[in-house]
């Protein structure tokens, strides 16, 4: 396929790994936010084309990971309801919630369905005009314009049967979380490509001088990702703290401006909770108030759904960076693909699952 | 080298789609009859979808576009990504290489 198998040659991955080696002296701790990412490292093995005095931690960029769980207790409760189809991308359907998932609500009858797109959601809302469609609107800034165009669009439809259950986090927070934290060991960021096709590179700047950190942005394929790998090495070599775009195939710097006033248009930055982190400021989107009759939290008074999550799962630690997955005492044990207790072991992003999967680990 | 010795994989299989991931296809026909949303036919390696081109008005049919879940969100830029192979490519003749 054009513009993907190229950017997997083995060819290109040596002769990159070549040059990592080359530039690496020292020992350099580094970060890739986005799972899409941690999932290729880990799928093509590219740590072992990396000199051991390399280190990638993997970081909090997964959005089904850091959904909170009293969200996940949400969406079980309206997909439980028989007045309605609930509809959400793939991945949310086996996260744990407290007491069930959506899979098993879809197992014990509830109209519970899988779509690749809010578009499809939409659909089906006008094919089901008796029923309330409730679509799962989960993401970082890649996915958020996209579901926060399907409620425009099901006003300019003037449909009245369907409501987003918003939940979107936000990356530069993120790594403000992640370097403000005093066990921080991370010395230079891989952005996440996708946020950044959408959003931009223009918010990483002040970051990188704040915290004297090198950020390069990064994409998915084998040669992106050591691509970026190798211009972050070159900055932390050289001393320098810039943002550079690795990615620029892709990527401009002012993002997709259209997209970006879709954002405007539909959401409020609020403060957000994330699962196994806590709250973060201005970390998140809320849907505006001129948008509630499309607003599932408002319009089925979910309010009183509070969820302590699992003293036994260090997913908070490992979306942080602090402890790598395999050093969780639940790793493997009571905490596997088949029976996760945290969401990192669920989705094929999270940094747990993808050790799981590809990762040979010694018990 | 001992670096090209290890067993390299290309992914075969076509794995599930993953959030924040956007593929590259190309346009192959344009509905404008509907410019509030104007989808498109995209080609993903023949895998043929139908998606938003709302956000990217300047894209005709033959450009090549990255689509994240039913939404087109970036024109790939041809004069870059060749910039980057040709870069690849010239690394990939360095003499340590052979050695």
């Amino acid at each position: 396929m054009k513009y993907l198998d190229e950017f997997r040659s083995s060819q290109s991955v040596a002769a990159l790994a070549v040059q990592i080696k080359n530039i690496a002296t020292k020992p350099w701790t580094i970060m890739e936010i986005c799972g899409g990412q941690t999932h290729s490292i880990l799928k093509y093995n590219l740590t072992e084309y990396l000199p051991d005095n390399i280190q990638f931690i993997h970081g909090p960029g997964c959005p089904v990971c850091v959904t909170p769980l009293e969200m996940i207790d949400k969406a079980i409760a309206i997909a439980q309801r028989s007045d309605v189809i609930f509809t959400s991308y793939g991945d949310m359907l086996r996260v744990p919630g407290s007491a069930t998932d959506l899979f098993s609500v879809k197992a014990s009858g509830g109209d519970v369905r899988m779509v690749f797109s809010p578009l499809d959601a939409l659909k089906i809302a006008e094919q089901n005009p008796d029923k309330k469609v409730v679509f799962f609107g989960v993401g970082f800034e890649t996915t958020a314009p996209a579901n926060a165009q399907a409620i425009v669009q099901a006003k300019n439809r003037n449909l009245k049967n369907f409501s987003l259950l918003s939940s979107h986090v936000l990356v530069p927070p993120a790594i403000e979380a992640v370097l403000s934290s005093k066990d921080v060991k991370v010395q230079g960021f891989i952005a996440a490509g996708h946020v950044c096709t959408v959003m931009g590179y223009e918010e990483y700047i002040p970051l990188a001088a704040k915290y004297k950190i090198p950020i390069v942005i990064g994409g998915f394929e084998p040669v992106d990702i050591l691509l970026a790998v190798s211009q972050l090495l070159k900055q932390l070599e050289d001393g320098r703290y810039e943002v550079e775009n690795a990615y620029s195939r892709v990527v401009k710097k002012e993002g997709n401006i259209l997209a970006k006033k879709t954002l405007q248009d539909v959401f409020d930055t609020v403060d957000r909770k994330w699962r196994g982190i806590g709250t973060i400021p201005m970390s998140g989107y809320a849907i505006k108030n001129i948008y509630n009759d499309f607003d599932a939290e408002k319009i089925f008074e979910l309010q009183n759904i509070e969820s302590p999550e699992s003293e036994l799962c260090k997913a908070g630690l490992v979306l942080q960076g602090i402890i790598r997955p395999l050093e969780c005492p639940a790793f493997g044990k009571e905490c596997t693909p088949e029976k996760p207790l945290g969401a990192p072991m669920v989705s094929t992003e999270g940094a747990c699952a993808a050790y799981f999967h590809y990762k040979t680990f010694d018990k | 080298m001992e670096i090209q010795k290890k067993n390299y994989k290309l992914a075969t299989s076509k794995s599930n789609p993953i959030m924040c991931r956007a593929v590259p296809g190309k346009i192959i026909s344009i509905d404008e009859s509907n410019p509030d949303i104007r989808m498109a036919k995209i080609n993903f390696g023949g895998v043929v979808k139908d998606i938003s081109m709302m956000w990217l008005p300047e894209c005709v049919v033959g450009d090549y576009v990255m689509a994240h879940v039913g939404f087109a969100l970036s024109k790939i830029d041809e004069d870059d990504a060749l910039l980057t192979l040709q870069l690849l490519d010239d690394m990939g003749e360095l003499p340590d290489l052979n050695s």
